[in-house]
């Protein structure tokens, strides 16, 4: 019963933290979203280790590799938004055209 | 009673990432994202992953505080004083994030669970300490070096120029001509806003 909510609410977070990343325009509040993500990968990890394992200290390895993708994430992301605004004076998604297909 | 304190912090945690996207002002998403992550890591805590819950919390915690800066850096609407709605392509993103809640949900749902609680003599942190420095050991300096790598790749990217020229220096195509402008699409006026400036040539 509460692992099911616990998996739930990861599921809810990853879907806010998917909706965030897809429609904010700013990069700040893009990585915002993907940050949510992985909180509900991490939430999901936690809950399933400590309610469906039996106590397998792999699970716990899991969150601590989630956690390092946080830290990549966000300073790779933030030296990403200070390089393009550097460069084109731009903070907004739509300001890149370039990348465009 | 420790159930009851987890759902409603997996309620709290769902509710204050749904406000990251609902409040005006940037540093106030900041923090609602800080208070999800904190509701994280006390279930970690509750759920008897104390290790990975504690260091979350700080983690995240000092995490919130640069983004903050960043916050500040880059936000379009101090002190949150204006309504703040900045989205594109809104539609599409409710129906992705809808589909994927929904979609995880009903697979949570559909699925049978395996119920295996951690049993409660188990010392985890231990356990922990010696899983990684132990069989897993690989994995874990796998992960160091790759922050090793993100520290190079940030200051890489994020630093003005270097000493043997600009930053971004190997990134740009060579001149058609010698000493010309460098060849391909030009990345879009300085303004960054200017969405219509037109290619020059094929006079």
């Amino acid at each position: 019963m509460t692992l099911t909510i616990v998996l739930l609410g990861a599921a809810a977070l990853i879907g806010i933290g998917l909706y965030g990343a897809l429609s904010q325009q700013s990069f700040v509040m893009l990585m915002m979203g993907l940050e949510l993500m992985l909180n509900g990968a991490l939430l999901a990890i936690i809950g399933l280790w400590s309610l469906a394992l039996g106590g397998m200290p792999e699970g716990q390895l899991l969150a601590i590799i989630v956690m390092a993708v946080m830290a990549v994430e966000m300073s790779i992301g933030f030296a990403l938004i200070v390089a393009v605004y550097r460069k084109r004076q731009a903070d907004m998604t739509e300001a890149l055209g370039t990348l465009k297909g | 009673m420790i159930d009851a304190l987890v759902i409603l912090l997996v309620l709290f945690a769902a509710w204050t990432g749904w406000r990251v996207f609902r409040v005006d002002s940037m540093i106030r998403a900041t923090f609602s994202l800080m208070l999800s992550f904190i509701s994280v890591g006390a279930i970690g805590v509750l759920l008897s992953a104390p290790y990975i819950g504690v260091a979350t919390v700080f983690m995240m915690a000092v995490e919130m505080m640069v983004m903050g800066i960043f916050m500040v850096m880059f936000m379009m609407n101090p002190a949150g004083l204006n309504p703040m709605m900045m989205v594109h392509q809104h539609k599409l993103s409710i129906v992705a994030g809808v589909l994927a809640a929904l979609g995880l949900g009903a697979a949570v749902l559909t699925t049978t669970l395996p119920t295996d609680p951690v049993p409660g003599e188990t010392d985890v942190v231990s356990d922990l300490g010696h899983e990684l420095l132990g069989p897993s050991m690989l994995i874990f300096e796998t992960a160091g070096v790759t922050l090793l790598a993100t520290m190079i790749g940030a200051v890489v990217l994020s630093s003005r120029r270097g000493r043997y020229g600009q930053a971004d220096e190997g990134s740009r195509p060579p001149g058609l001509d010698p000493g010309g402008p460098p060849a391909g699409r030009q990345p879009e006026g300085e303004g960054g806003h200017h969405h219509h400036h037109h290619h020059h040539g094929g006079h």
